[in-house]
């Protein structure tokens, strides 16, 4: 029997572990809109974005994939569509994508409903009714291999590579070993690891698609860095991380890859999209904290693990993100945002294995409906759509 | 409380080798050349290493003899080679290793 945690099962056979009512824009037009119905209806969530509009081809695809991809995580009981009415990417084509999942949904439109008082009005007693419905469900005991994790560092320092990269690979490897999905991004982290990369491919598939994605944003970076002006801003490697002990980009690429175990990688999906397989998979996409996290988030991921350093307190709407710091001092100082002190591996308490242990646990727990701390603190920052190209 | 442990630490002079096919350790520790520092493996088997410099927190020494061009390994991967021989105990860093993967 392998492990369990307790979740919300959704219409469409996915599990959710929290039980939220989500309010998204089509339009950064709705978003002030979306916001204070949100504000209406506590317990929900809303997702304010600058993007929507204007926009043409990939970067409006990517765009539109996005915000259908968090309309459908599980962590979702309904959604209230915001639309303004003349956007590119309409309030219907949003509400068309969510609704396969067989959730709660609605739309509010501002131009049809008159003014922003009154789309308020109307989208508030849409939450309200669909908060209602959704508090009659009940959490119910499901096998582990239904939780998908986002893999994310940021602020981070010698001590995130050291130990809580390698912890938290630990866990994901423990989660992968059970049936679950975890999902490793972060491609400009990873540049000169192809061949290690390659290497850790299910089969010769996966491996063409982890050498093109690499590639690709090598020659994006190659293009950016040619075009700056500040030379400062041409190097990967930062003077912190050379003076912090790292040698080499490999090494430090080692170092943020490590959050992903040893398992094999099952898939390469494109930003946006969700993996049609289960297991370890590559999310094509930025470094970023919160495109990542985003591109986790559109892609059915139910919690993220966040590997800190320096600290930062962010956190996402609706999906709990679970902070870990291998740095001691930092977590004596920051021990309100960070959920896991991995730097007990750092001070001889605990070894690599016992804090993998923890961390898995923990995965666990806040999966059963513990509250991570970003999500006790109400912070939300991380939800941003990448750009493309 | 933390400085305390911090100050207990660096009396015990840690280290970490993080993969069994490992030549390096990091320092847990700021560490003074002439030090006998005590390294874990990940498996927890522990012994003890003379360094040779000073080796700062975060920072890789060596746990073997090394030739030139021999190849550094930590997270159980080649992460660059050895522009010259150094002796076990030695500091490795960007002075005496070289990577020709990835962008700078």
């Amino acid at each position: 029997m392998g492990d369990t945690f307790l979740g919300y099962r959704r219409e469409n056979g996915t599990v959710g572990v929290r039980n939220l009512i989500a309010v998204i824009p089509s339009v950064f037009c709705a978003a002030k809109v979306a916001e204070r119905i949100s504000q209406n209806v506590p317990g929900t969530v809303h997702f304010s974005h600058p993007v929507g509009c204007s926009q043409v081809g990939d970067d409006l695809d990517v765009t539109a994939r996005t915000l259908i991809g968090v309309g459908r995580n599980p962590n979702f009981a309904g959604v209230v569509v915001v639309g303004l009415g003349c956007e590119r990417f309409t309030p219907q084509e949003l509400y068309d994508g969510i609704a396969p999942t067989g959730k709660m949904l609605e739309k509010v439109v501002i131009q049809d409903a008159g003014d922003s008082i009154k789309a308020i009005e109307i989208g508030t007693r849409m939450a309200r009714q669909m908060q209602q419905a959704a508090s009659l469900q009940r959490r119910e005991e499901v096998p582990v291999g239904e939780l998908m994790i986002g893999l994310n560092c940021g602020g981070s320092d010698t001590t995130s590579g050291l130990v809580a990269n390698p912890a938290l690979g630990i866990a994901s490897d423990k989660l992968v070993g059970q049936g679950g999905s975890s999902i490793l991004s972060e491609l400009t982290e990873l540049l000169g690891t192809e061949h290690i990369l390659t290497r850790r491919a299910a089969d010769a598939q996966v491996a063409d698609d982890i050498m093109r994605v690499i590639t690709a944003m090598e020659e994006h970076l190659k293009h950016q860095i040619q075009t700056s002006r500040k030379s400062r801003w041409k190097n990967l490697i930062s003077t912190g991380n050379y003076d912090g002990g790292l040698s080499s980009v490999v090494e430090k690429s080692l170092g943020s890859m490590k959050k992903s175990g040893n398992a094999k990688f099952v898939e390469v999906f494109a930003y946006g999209d969700a993996p049609s397989k289960k297991g370890l998979v590559l999310l094509d996409g930025p470094g970023q904290d919160g495109e990542v996290t985003t591109g986790a988030a559109a892609a059915g991921a139910q919690i993220v693990c966040f590997p800190t350093g320096r600290g930062t307190p962010t956190g996402f709407p609706g999906v709990p993100v679970i902070k870990i710091t291998g740095n001691p001092r930092t977590f004596e100082r920051m021990k309100e945002n960070i959920d896991i002190n991995a730097g007990e591996v750092i001070l001889g308490k605990k070894s690599l294995q016992e804090m993998g242990e923890e961390i898995y646990q923990e995965i666990l727990a806040v999966a059963s409906g513990k509250l991570s701390k970003a999500e006790v603190l109400g912070h939300d920052e991380q939800f941003c759509i990448a750009r493309m190209p | 409380m933390i400085e305390e442990e911090f100050a207990q630490l660096a009396g015990g002079k840690n280290a970490l080798v993080l993969d069994a096919k490992d030549n390096v350790a990091v320092a847990l520790a700021d560490l003074v050349a002439g030090d006998s520092c005590l390294v874990t493996e990940d498996g927890g088997r522990k012994y003890e290493v003379v360094v040779k410099e000073d080796i700062a927190f975060g920072h890789k020494f060596a746990l073997a003899d090394l030739a030139k061009d021999q190849g550094v390994f930590k997270y159980g991967e080649e992460i660059g080679r050895m522009k010259e021989p150094l002796a076990k105990g030695g500091w490795i860093h960007v002075h005496n290793m070289y990577c020709d993967k990835g962008m700078k």
